[in-house]
């Protein structure tokens, strides 16, 4: 082992730090557009996985069976298939052409949305499902209106709730073959944080790439301390009302 | 309460992490930290030599004598996106195979700027790229054992067909990236630090326009990807000739040759062995191979079937 050859990490860490206090690098620009282009994409994967997650995971039947079996195998495609077909649907030969949306964030919110709800519909279903039936029960016999029902629902299994929007966030803002594809890493506009660090590493520019790793660790660090707080905060309350 | 002290303590532990990130940092930034090894007595004949020397002070003597032996094994080849985009490697490598059957070469297709790098940290044993005054420096540098000509291919500019700009008919192409500034008309740069992109931005220097503003775009991508993207938007954008007409050929774009054929579009490879890297003996039979009337033919003869013209026109000397 070439012990010297570590300079090139005490090199590159020094340069990104520099170019993180400069301001030298448009890090920031970079930064927005992925928290922008990503939580737009949760918010809606939340919108439809939430319910959805709601739906089949609260009684079990051959239809909702099959939604949810489609829910885990979505959790598994690629994102970079989720991009051919995004790209393939929004290209000016495809389908969507007219709408001019491919190499926009817009087309990045939808392949994220594509690859964020399976995800947040498979966790949520599984958190619902293990949340005891004669809880429903109880709550429809007291009169409580199919919304209350969910709500009180989904307060109950809100850890699992959490997890998926952890996992749903943590997936998207870390991928980087769907947004390249689709968004095509353009300067000022469609370039978020894994592809330009994709394109500096490529040009040689481990500065560059070092900053914006350090972003991107930051934000996945932040989500999950956020979730690990809301998850000790609940079990302390329960322990409390126990 | 426990839990929350656990928390806590998971908290403490992250700020340590960080701060040990940036006292790690901190030691890189200090210019007066000597990594070097002075232990050596003819450390003093070496000091005017690139430091990427002095770390393989100790292999030199191997690789030397390695050097002598019949070459075989695997060549690492550093070459360009463009390049590969082109599809040259597909008859090239085969027919460079066949003459050495104890070789083997695997191209690993980046930007020029990391091709460089690749050779200066030896993880390549031989370079095909085109940005002369970055291969001349690397040579000079003392990183590669010697530069020759290969070939040449050269760039056009393409746009939408109706050439809204008007830039058909420019004395040269500094005067028509001029006319697509002035009319606003959108293009797309590669803006990677690639050798495609060193060239444009030296057209850019010699025209009387900046590459900047709203109508500027940098993609940052690949040559294929640029392509698609202008494609995409109906855009101009600056492309070598080779991946333009392979993309063209596939129905990937359609966007037209808007102007071609100045003096101030051509492009020269060069290829240069890697001196001490892990199989230079291979990279030295690959730089003599392509420069040879047999390697010269095949990339002479490359997409006249196809296309109907040759990409790439052989030159070495």
């Amino acid at each position: 082992m070439n012990i010297q050859g570590f300079q090139i990490f005490t090199d590159g860490f020094a340069e990104a730090c520099s170019l993180l206090l400069d301001g030298t690098l448009s890090v920031w620009t970079i930064i927005l557009a992925s928290l922008k282009v990503s939580s737009l994409a949760l918010a809606i994967g939340l919108g439809i996985g939430i319910p959805l997650g709601f739906y089949l995971g609260s009684k079990f039947t051959i239809p909702r069976r099959i939604i949810l079996i489609l829910a885990n195998a979505g959790m598994g495609i690629p994102p970079t298939v989720v991009g051919l077909f995004v790209t393939m649907l929004l290209s000016r030969k495809g389908p969507f052409g007219p709408l001019n949306l491919l190499y926009t964030q817009e087309a990045m919110v939808i392949a994220q949305i594509f690859i964020a709800t399976p995800m947040v519909t498979a966790i949520a279903a599984s958190a619902v499902a293990s949340v005891p039936d004669e809880l429903r029960l109880q709550a429809r016999s007291l009169g409580a209106s199919k919304l209350q029902e969910m709500a009180l629902t989904l307060k109950e299994a809100r850890i699992g709730i959490f997890a998926a929007i952890a996992a749903g966030m943590g997936s998207i803002i870390s991928e980087v073959g769907a947004v390249q594809m689709v968004g095509g890493n353009i300067l000022g506009k469609t370039q978020v944080m894994t592809t330009a660090i994709v394109q500096y590493t490529r040009m040689g520019k481990y500065g560059y790439s070092i900053a914006l790793a350090l972003a991107l660790l930051t934000i996945v660090l932040i989500v999950n301390i956020l979730l690990t707080k809301m998850q000790t905060h609940g079990n302390e309350s329960d322990k409390r009302g126990a | 309460m426990t839990k929350i002290k656990q928390s806590r303590l998971i908290l403490a532990l992250i700020a340590l992490m960080t701060a040990f990130v940036m006292a790690l940092s901190a030691c890189g930034a200090n210019p007066s930290q000597n990594t070097e090894p002075a232990a050596n007595p003819s450390a003093a004949e070496q000091t005017a030599q690139p430091q990427a020397q002095d770390e393989n002070k100790g292999e030199n003597k191997e690789t030397s004598e390695a050097s002598d032996k019949k070459a075989e094994g695997e060549i690492i080849l550093a070459s360009t996106t463009s390049t590969q985009d082109s599809g040259l490697f597909d008859v090239l490598i085969p027919a460079f195979e066949q003459d050495h059957p104890g070789l083997k070469v695997s191209v690993v297709a980046v930007g020029t700027g990391q091709a460089i790098k690749m050779g200066e940290s030896k993880d390549a044993d031989a370079l095909l790229v085109h940005a002369k005054d970055s291969e001349e420096k690397f040579v000079k540098d003392g990183f590669g054992t010697e530069r020759q000509d290969v070939m040449y291919n050269d760039f056009v500019i393409v746009g939408p067909k109706d050439d809204r700009a008007g830039i058909k008919g420019s004395a040269n192409a500094a005067e028509a990236f001029s006319k697509l500034a002035e009319t606003n008309s959108t293009f797309y740069s590669r803006g990677d630090d690639s050798g495609t992109h060193k060239k444009e931005m030296k057209i850019w220097d010699k025209s009387s326009a900046k590459p900047e503003g709203e109508f500027y775009q940098v993609t940052g991508q690949g040559m294929g990807d640029t392509l698609k993207i202008a494609d995409e938007k109906q855009s101009y954008t600056f492309t070598d000739r080779a991946t333009y007409l392979s993309l063209k050929k596939e129905g990937a774009i359609n966007l037209e040759i808007c102007y071609e054929g100045s003096d101030d579009l051509l492009n020269q490879y060069g290829v240069i062995p890697v001196k001490d890297a892990k199989n230079q003996a291979g990279g030295e039979v690959f730089a003599e191979w392509i420069t040879s009337d047999k390697g010269q033919q095949v990339i002479k003869e490359y997409g006249v079937k196809e296309y109907g013209q040759p990409l790439f026109f052989p030159n070495a000397k």
